[in-house]
């Protein structure tokens, strides 16, 4: 067969791809060793428990293979990533505490701005640790906690170790265990009871170090009758050497509480996102997904609700955007653990240039768990011949007793369409970029407006590079 | 002296190495009304779509002059900023994107000037209401689980916003019941003037109960056979394409 030739065109990723240059107060040697973890953890004068945890968590590392049932990994050399970059900052409840350079790539990216307009409280994490923190004072004074793990970990020590990595045990796959060995920085939440945080939190996460790995822990406890919006965004600049993600989001809604998580995560194309989110909500309570992945080399993410309470419920909206180079492995898994519980999937994906996007996703009823609905909707949107697009949703029902709707739709851009809205005046790039933008409406009409606007940015940063 | 706004020389256009027009001809000066009629495979919508410049049809021969400048290789968005408009007879659905943002992107591309929300807003409510349209239709997803009639008004809502000098009709009153009708008629000849001309691409004659034509032409086989006023569509109307065939073909 006749190979094509490929073109990778380096699309102007603009802000995200700004590069500070790579200083750090304390780095860790390449690759992996108890050495190396135990090193770690003496930097962050961790509890012994925490040390134990992490050394438990490399060795269930060094046991497990490395999984092929999806992406390609074969170009993720762990010998090579540098798992803990300490920034030369310390962490501040003042943007005028943070180093200048590291300050200015956040004002880039929005994050100051948004603060002072819409924010209820922001964490800031470069490299491997939290530089940012700060939370409004009329929160603080309801018993709202914002802040980062290491702290949380110092403070409210309890909670943390009653808590970490149980939703999300190192024995879950490889990535997890890696997770529990080297993890650092991301952001601790607890919301008390009955509080409504009716404005956002944010925490952004930003990799400046080349052939480094970002392993940000973030814990959300939202108790009974509780409400939260918590935002993640993650981005870095583009290297030649590999970088590589793998967080872990664990998050406990509470009965009649309500979370929504909302993340869009734009990493440079040498990145590695091996990410892994799960929410266990209680009778009543309401966990929100809303999803966007763009940028990296390889994603595989399934953001996962496990609905152990009766009446509890889940809604995953999800878009994903897959460019030249790119193998982007996303979805949802839900388990319906508890009689009437409800879940609606609502997944949209995007490819060109010879970008992939997998749409993966697990329905799960337990044999009890009857009188549950559940809607899957997975369209992808295919923008040229070379691209590609796969579906797969497993559905495991245990019981029959439960109300199912499936609809899963491939296709490739019409090319009537285009010349529809090109008789208009309207010229090819944009009409593309209308057609996608309102494929993805259903998406951004569910976000809070500036980061309705930053994914409309983001597709047309994508779209920009496809035409010529 | 009136001035010339379409010419079409020989046209010829294959699909699939199939001759479709096979050098069709075809003049149209400023503020006329032409009606082009013929039977089903004849070559209506492949003139339609030529002229407008979709890039599956191909001219293999002829020109296309526009208003004195050969278009041949100009792309659909080149011509509709010349003031090419055509009113598609299966138009296109957009979901996710409103009637209102798109037409205001088409009007400011199409113009060159930036129209602003709110008065571009009122613009948009003072068409719809001149075709009996309800408001909350610029707010709905362009044509998504709209009736085939109301697809049809919303193709001359667009055409009525962006004033194209020449409007190319294809087949916009099938399937319109006659009130429908009238209020499409209607809003057609607000668009033209004694600057602005119109085609209209029929496999009837419904609307030219409302319209006024200068010219009737006859399309049969890839070629205009026949040219002549309203008493030619009065004529097919009463005896139908088969005779014309036997009339007029060779």
């Amino acid at each position: 067969m006749e190979r094509r030739k490929t073109y990778i065109e380096d699309v102007d990723r603009g802000i995200y791809d700004i590069k500070n240059k790579f200083t750090y107060r304390y780095k860790s040697d390449k690759g992996l060793t108890p050495e190396i973890i135990i090193e770690i953890s003496k930097e962050k004068d961790e509890p012994k428990w925490m040390t134990d945890f992490r050394l438990k968590s490399l060795e269930i590392y060094s046991s497990k293979p490395v999984p092929t049932w999806g992406a390609d990994l074969s170009g993720l050399d762990m010998d090579n990533i540098i798992t803990y970059v300490r920034p030369d900052a310390d962490m501040g409840d003042s943007w005028d505490d943070v180093p200048e350079d590291i300050k200015k790539t956040f004002e880039l990216l929005g994050i100051p701005q948004a603060e002072r307009e819409s924010l209820a409280g922001v964490g800031a994490q470069y490299d491997s640790e939290i530089v940012y923190h700060n939370i409004k004072q009329e929160l603080v004074d309801q018993g709202v906690i914002y802040t980062d793990m290491e702290t949380a970990l110092h403070q409210y020590e309890d909670i943390v170790r009653e808590h970490f990595m149980q939703l999300i045990p190192p024995n879950d796959h490889k990535f997890a265990a890696l997770h529990g060995a080297v993890w650092s920085g991301g952001s601790f939440v607890y919301v008390p009871e009955g509080v409504n945080v009716d404005i956002p939190l944010q925490s952004y996460f930003r990799l400046n170090a080349p052939g480094a790995g970002q392993f940000e822990h973030t814990l959300i406890i939202v108790e009974k009758g509780a409400n939260l919006h918590f935002i993640e965004g993650c981005s870095a600049p583009q290297y030649r050497v590999t970088n590589l993600h793998a967080g872990c989001v664990e998050l406990y809604v509470r009965e009649n509480a309500r979370l929504r998580y909302s993340t869009i995560e734009n990493w440079s194309r040498n990145m590695y996102n091996l990410n892994t989110k799960r929410a266990i909500v209680d009778k009543n309570g309401t966990i929100e997904w809303i999803s966007g992945s763009f940028g990296s080399k390889v994603t595989m993410l399934y953001p996962m609700s496990i609905l152990k309470g009766e009446g509890a419920k889940s809604e995953f909206t999800g878009v994903t955007f897959a460019s030249t180079g790119q193998y982007l492995d996303t979805g949802t898994k839900v388990v319906h653990a508890a009689p009437h519980t409800i879940s609606s999937i609502n997944s949209k994906s995007i490819s060109k240039n010879g970008g992939h996007a997998f749409y993966r996703g697990l329905l799960k009823v337990t044999p009890d768990a009857y009188g549950c609905k559940s809607t899957v909707s997975c369209e992808s949107l295919m923008l040229d011949n070379e691209s590609a697009s796969d579906t797969v949703p497993v559905i495991k029902l245990d019981n029959d007793n439960i109300d199912i709707g499936h609809e899963a739709k491939i296709g490739r851009i019409s090319d009537e369409a285009i010349f529809y809205l090109m008789s208009r005046g309207i010229n090819e790039e944009e009409a593309k970029a209308m057609i996608v933008r309102g494929f993805v409406e259903p998406i951004t009409k569910e976000l809070p407006l500036e980061y309705a606007v930053e994914l409309n940015n983001l597709i047309n940063i994508e779209l920009e590079g496809s035409i010529g | 002296m009136t001035k010339n706004l379409l010419n079409v020389k020989n046209l010829k256009i294959n699909i699939e190495d199939k001759e479709i027009l096979k050098g069709l001809n075809l003049q149209i000066n400023e503020g006329e009304i032409h009606i082009l009629m013929g039977p089903n495979g004849s070559g209506k919508s492949t003139l339609a779509y030529t002229l407008m410049g979709h890039p599956k049809y191909e001219i293999a021969e002829g020109d296309i002059i526009f208003n004195g400048e050969l278009i041949n290789d100009l792309r659909a968005d080149e011509r509709a900023k010349r003031g090419i408009f055509l009113s598609f007879q299966y138009p296109e659905e957009i979901p996710g994107v409103t009637v209102e943002e798109f037409l205001r992107t088409a009007k400011t591309s199409v113009t060159g000037k930036f129209h602003g929300v709110i008065a571009f807003k009122k613009l948009l409510k003072e068409k719809m209401d001149l075709l009996e349209m309800e408001e909350e239709y610029a707010s709905r997803y362009l044509n998504q689980g709209f009736s085939g009639g109301e697809k049809k008004k919303n193709e001359i809502l667009q055409m009525s916003v962006l004033e194209p000098k020449l409007a190319i009709l294809d087949e916009t009153d099938s399937g319109l019941d006659v009130d429908a009708i009238s209020i499409v008629a209607e809003g057609v000849k607000r668009v033209q003037d004694d600057k602005k001309s119109i085609l209209v691409i029929t496999h009837y004659n419904k609307l030219l109960d409302y319209l006024k034509p200068d010219f009737v032409h006859i399309l049969l086989d890839g070629k205009i056979v026949k040219t002549g006023g309203i008493e030619l569509a009065k004529e097919i109307d009463e005896r139908g394409y088969e005779n014309i065939r036997t009339k007029y073909s060779n």
